[in-house]
């Protein structure tokens, strides 16, 4: 049935996630409730087990804290240096990560996974330091409390009362190969505690008795204890998929997290974050800009960022959406991306707008068929930002140039002006709605400062010179008081809407320019034809876009970055190190990131479909200008626009060199072909009329016989020599095409050997191949070149009765070919420049040969990926090796052969 | 009663190898007829009734593989194809096409007539009735009751091992491509596998030569296939 088997999907998911955990370093983490229960400790003995096993163990960073049983755990343990970061006037210590991969140990410690890092190290977090370990195929071995868990970190916050401010994303817990629980019962530990065994940070000694309170420490066990089980709980469930032990039918409840301006939005993201957790399902979490939020003031801006990037290190996939409705944008999000459940923050009580629908309402309101989860409002300090919010954007919104204020004001004078003469002919009334106009216009034309302004002077001045009694502020008759309050109403609301509207106006003439400005590079950059213009190009596009200085580096084919490319003005000193960094790890370093944040220039990887093509270095003038999240995106699309030229660029000079080296191939080959077709069929007739000498009529004597023989060999020596001349200049051209194919070692030595019988009748060959040795993919025909030139140097320089050993043995990723004689041996210091061409072991000796089969042979194991060498044995003879890379041979399926003898055995 | 003179086409451009191709051949006792061309090579082929083809690959108006299809549509007699080094592919083009045997430039009298009368031999056994019972070496098989026996012992072949076997006992002393016993051993399916060949000859090899890395009976012809040589 099909619904007992594991959906193929997820079984593809896992063997690629297997694959890639094959390759990574693996993660081990000693997890405890609190500080003090001893995980450093038994991180440390676990590691002198691996360490007694024989493993590469390496200390990156223990703290011990001065515990003496801890400190005499680290005997024996090699410990990385740490190294010097300076900080402001200080030097502080730091683990160094560029020394442990350098090192490459197969297992490293590192304690504290949660610690940040001193200002200026490549990344803020370790936490990230081990990421990038585990990618480089380390081992680690880490550390981490309940309290810095991100998504308990509230929890344990609201049980403690103390919040820690470093912590540690739960993805990283949930991919860690192993969780280790290190337990220990709250009495015991307060026991360590009385006995000073339990190391206290440098905190007031008030709350740290508060922390170990027992209560306390019942509730972090608790949660430590259930946070394990849930994990293997997990472990459990994907074994059960593994294994297809039943079917489970997993119903993808997606989650969807709507992140606001507002303080809350941080909790609604560690909810959901939670909650998907606990769910196994996968969840997104988006914020909605909309013309209102983009006034928002700029530490909300940053609060939103900062939250968005949470959620991102959550593990939740991100977006930052438009549109004119937050409600409408987040249905429709929620709707393409198959999402059913909306969580959002609970609104705050509006009692005197009792209208005002909240956003869970609004959503349900829009599609009843999603669910929406509120949550809980965190009340300690819900009023407060609330206020700042709406003073930071009053006073914002009131602000305009003088010649604004100005303006309006003669437009006051004016009407007042022109409300003299008619004073004596209009009803009052009619004089308030000349004023009325005043304060219209204003407030159209110059924005809600001055027309607020505007407002208060036609009141005063309409009170002041008409509203009897004249000329005095005072007012005789109430029912003004009404003229006067509509006057104002009139100009705020009037006010409002019109600066909304330039608002809105402006967004969309920004946005407008922002498309315009990408289509312009975009159709510039088609038109270029080199990796000059497309600099110059973004060099344009970044100033005018980002404000920015920007420049390109370009990776060569061996991935190294080059030096940036020139443009004529432009001109930034790069850091080269940290544009490498953000080209390994196709990731933004430098300026605002999480890598390297101090550098005032923002690396951006240009990512082609094809492969990384290079790193775009930006120095903006105003660093924040680019982490809005609208500025992001156009980065974005920039830096992608600029990959994508780089690599038709790329391609193009590809075309036309493969254009050029093809006909420059066909070329030689043709001419190599002619040549060695002219220069052997004269050789070939004069060997085969030699023979057919001693076929004439008469039968020819004895002395011509002899003759005939020798023209006969000699010809066979100049042809010999003929190959190998030929041979050399096309293996040198690169004109040979290896025929590579996966065969036995033993078939090539066997045809080498038959090749080279008559050169080998005075020697003793031994040939020894293991059974095991896999098949090589080799090209038949010129490996057996190498062996028979080897063979026919063995013979050559060994006296007669010599003997030759052919051997072979796999090692490692390759394996190692010899051909060794007990001979002479070779002259010493030559083992190297016997490979050269037309070098010799012995100069003008009465041995025949040019020295080229050598380097022929040379030339044809480097051709295969490998590599050869000549030495001296020890016990006498030289010995020539070669290495052939093992490559991942097919595999032979014997299955037929042992179907076809059952079916015979019937 | 006398044997009919074996009659040879001898097809070759270059004078001065035809000519020594024709002294030894006839110094031998065939009689032999040249050419030039694919063209002439064909009427004379054609005409003359001829026992074995010796072909030169390289011929000014044609390739000599064309040449082996057109024969091969209508003549089963053996064809030996002369060519150059280093162009193994066009040695296998030709073998696959049909052709039995090869010679490598420059070749000596004797090499040519020991391959000539290698084919001619095995053309005269084959218009007999095959003997079910075959010996080479130490070996010697039972076609009829499917036996091996190696110094007179039983020895256990797998049916692929066997399979093959036949097939090189059924074409000795013939340069036989990896395609052709791919296709004849294991089926069409397998025509790429190549390193299927290698392995069980491999395995063949140890089990019937003395020394596997420098076999008396299952040769290997680098880059072209194996020969079987009694």
């Amino acid at each position: 049935m099909s619904d007992t088997r594991p959906d193929p999907d997820q079984l593809l998911d896992r063997i690629k996630e297997d694959e890639l955990r094959a390759a990574r370093g693996k993660l081990k983490i000693f997890f405890g409730a609190s500080a003090g229960v001893g995980k450093t400790y038994a991180m440390l003995s676990a590691a002198s087990q691996q360490l007694q096993q024989g493993r590469d163990v390496v200390i990156g960073i223990v703290e011990t804290h001065g515990r003496r049983e801890t400190e005499a755990m680290l005997e024996g343990l090699e410990r990385l240096p740490l190294k010097d970061v300076p900080y402001r006037d200080k030097v502080l210590r730091e683990f160094d990560i560029d020394g442990a991969l350098v090192r490459k140990p197969a297992l490293i410690l590192m304690d504290e996974l949660a610690h940040s890092n001193v200002p200026g190290s490549r990344h803020p977090k370790r936490w990230q330091d081990v990421e990038e370990l585990l990618a480089a195929g380390i081992d680690v071995y880490s550390t981490v409390n309940v309290q810095h868990l991100e998504t308990l970190n509230d929890v344990v916050g609201g049980i403690t009362g103390i919040r820690v401010w470093e912590t540690v994303p739960d993805h990283v817990f949930d991919v860690a190969d192993e969780i280790v629980l290190v337990d220990l019962p709250p009495d015991e530990l307060l026991q360590r505690l009385k006995e000073g065994k339990v190391y206290l940070p440098h905190q007031a000694e008030r709350a740290i008795e508060n922390f170990f309170r027992k209560g306390n420490l019942i509730a972090l066990r608790e949660l430590a204890l259930r946070r394990t089980a849930d994990r293997v709980d997990n472990q459990m469930l994907q074994y059960r998929r593994d294994k297809s032990v039943a079917a489970v039918w997993q119903t993808r409840d997606s989650l969807l997290a709507c992140v606001g301006p507002g303080e809350g939005a941080d909790r609604v993201i560690r909810s959901a974050a939670r909650m998907a957790t606990r769910l196994d399902v996968p969840w997104h979490a988006v914020y909605v800009e909309t013309p209102e939020l983009q006034r928002l003031s700029e530490s909300q801006r940053l609060r939103i960022l900062k939250n968005v990037k949470l959620a991102q290190e959550m593990g939740a996939e991100t977006a930052t959406l438009s549109g004119s409705d937050a409600v409408e944008t987040v249905v429709a999000y929620a709707r393409d991306h198959n999402l059913s459940r909306v969580i959002v923050g609970r609104d705050h009580e509006r009692s005197w707008r009792p209208w005002y629908r909240s956003v869970a309402d609004r959503v349900g309101h829009w599609a009843p068929d999603l669910e929406v989860i509120q949550v809980a409002r965190d009340e300690s300090q819900a009023r407060k930002p609330a206020a700042d919010r709406y003073e930071e954007s009053w006073l914002e919104r009131l602000k305009a140039p003088w010649q604004s204020f100005a303006m309006s004001a003669a437009i006051c004078g004016l009407a007042t002006a022109i409300a003299a003469p008619l004073h004596s002919v209009f009803d009052l009334a009619n004089i308030a709605m000349l004023f009325l106009l005043a304060v219209l216009l204003v407030s159209v034309r110059y924005g809600l400062g001055p027309s607020v302004m505007a407002t208060f002077l036609n009141v005063a001045a309409f009170d002041f010179f008409y509203v009897p009694p004249r000329y005095s502020f005072a007012v005789s008759d109430v029912q003004y008081l009404m003229t006067f309050a509509v006057m104002l109403a009139v100009g705020l609301v009037t006010a409002q809407l019109t600066t909304g509207l330039k608002y809105q106006a402006r967004i969309a003439g920004r946005r407008e320019q922002r498309v315009r400005a990408l289509y312009e590079m975009s159709r510039d950059l088609s038109g270029a034809l080199m990796p000059e213009q497309i600099a110059e190009i973004s060099q344009r596009f970044a100033e005018t876009e980002f404000g920015a200085r920007a420049v390109i580096l370009l990776a060569d084919d061996n991935d190294r970055l080059a030096e940036p490319v020139h443009v004529p003005g432009g001109s930034l000193v790069v850091d080269p190190g940290i544009g490498q960094w953000a080209y390994d790890h196709g990731d933004y370093a430098g300026c605002g990131t999480d890598t390297l944040a101090g550098s005032p220039i923002l690396y951006v990887p240009l990512k082609a479909p094809m492969r990384t093509r290079g790193v775009l270095a930006l120095e903006p003038k105003d660093p924040r200008r680019l982490m809005a999240p609208e500025q992001g995106r156009l980065l974005d699309t920039f830096a992608r626009l600029i990959a994508i030229s780089l690599e038709r660029v790329h391609y193009v000079d590809v075309a036309q060199s493969t254009t050029v080296q093809m006909e420059s191939e066909r070329l030689r080959n043709s001419l190599l072909s002619a040549i060695s077709h002219d220069l052997r069929t004269p050789l070939a007739a004069l060997v085969g009329l030699a023979d057919s000498m001693a076929m004439t009529k008469p039968a020819p004597t004895g002395e011509q016989v002899d003759i005939a023989v020798s023209m006969r060999e000699e010809a066979l020596r100049m042809n010999a020599l003929v190959n190998n001349l030929l041979d050399m200049a096309r293996l040198q051209s690169g004109a040979v095409k290896l025929n590579r194919q996966w065969q036995p070692l033993e078939e090539v030595v066997g045809s080498a050997l038959k090749s080279v019988r008559s050169s080998l009748v005075e020697h003793r060959v031994s040939v020894e191949l293991p059974e095991d040795l896999p098949l090589l993919e080799l090209d038949a025909v010129l490996i057996e070149r190498v062996f028979c030139n080897l063979l026919d140097n063995a013979a050559k320089y060994t006296p007669n009765g010599s003997s030759i050993a052919i051997g072979a043995a796999a090692s490692g990723a390759s394996v190692e070919v010899w051909v060794a004689d007990n001979g002479p041996g070779l002259p010493a210091g030559k083992e190297e420049m016997i490979f050269k061409k037309f070098e010799r072991g012995q100069k003008e000796s009465a041995t025949s040969g040019v020295g080229l089969g050598l380097a022929i042979c040379r030339a044809i194991i480097e051709a295969h990926g490998g590599r050869i060498r000549a030495e001296n044995r020890r016990d006498g003879g030289a010995r020539f090796v070669f290495t052939l890379p093992r490559g991942n041979p097919p595999a032979v399926d014997h299955a037929e052969d042992e179907a076809l003898s059952g079916e015979e055995s019937r | 009663m006398t044997e009919p003179v074996p009659v040879i086409v001898v097809i070759e451009d270059e004078p001065k190898i035809r000519r020594f191709v024709r002294m030894s051949l006839e110094a031998e006792g065939y009689l032999v007829f040249e050419a030039d061309s694919v063209q002439r090579g064909l009427i004379e082929a054609g005409t003359r009734q001829p026992d074995m083809v010796v072909l030169d690959l390289g011929l000014p108006d044609g390739d000599g593989v064309d040449f082996i299809r057109d024969l091969r549509a209508w003549a089963e007699i053996p064809i030996i194809v002369l060519s150059a080094r280093t162009t193994e592919a066009d040695k296998v083009a030709a073998l696959d096409a049909g052709a039995d045997d090869y010679l490598t430039k420059p070749f000596g009298a004797a090499e040519l007539l020991a391959r000539v009368r290698a084919q001619l031999r095995r053309r005269s056994h084959a218009g007999g009735t095959p003997g079910t019972v075959f010996e080479f070496g130490k070996t010697r098989i039972d076609l009829g009751k499917r036996v091996v026996e190696r110094d007179g012992k039983p020895l256990h072949l797998t049916p692929i091992e066997y399979r093959l076997l036949s097939y090189l006992i059924a074409h000795p002393d013939s340069v036989l491509t990896h395609r052709q016993l791919l296709k004849n051993v294991w089926g069409p399916s397998h025509a790429d596998d190549s390193h299927y060949v290698r392995v069980y000859m491999g395995h063949l090899r140890r089990k019937l030569e003395d020394d596997p890395s420098q076999p008396q009976h299952i040769v290997t012809e680098a880059g072209v296939g194996y020969r079987f040589i009694v």
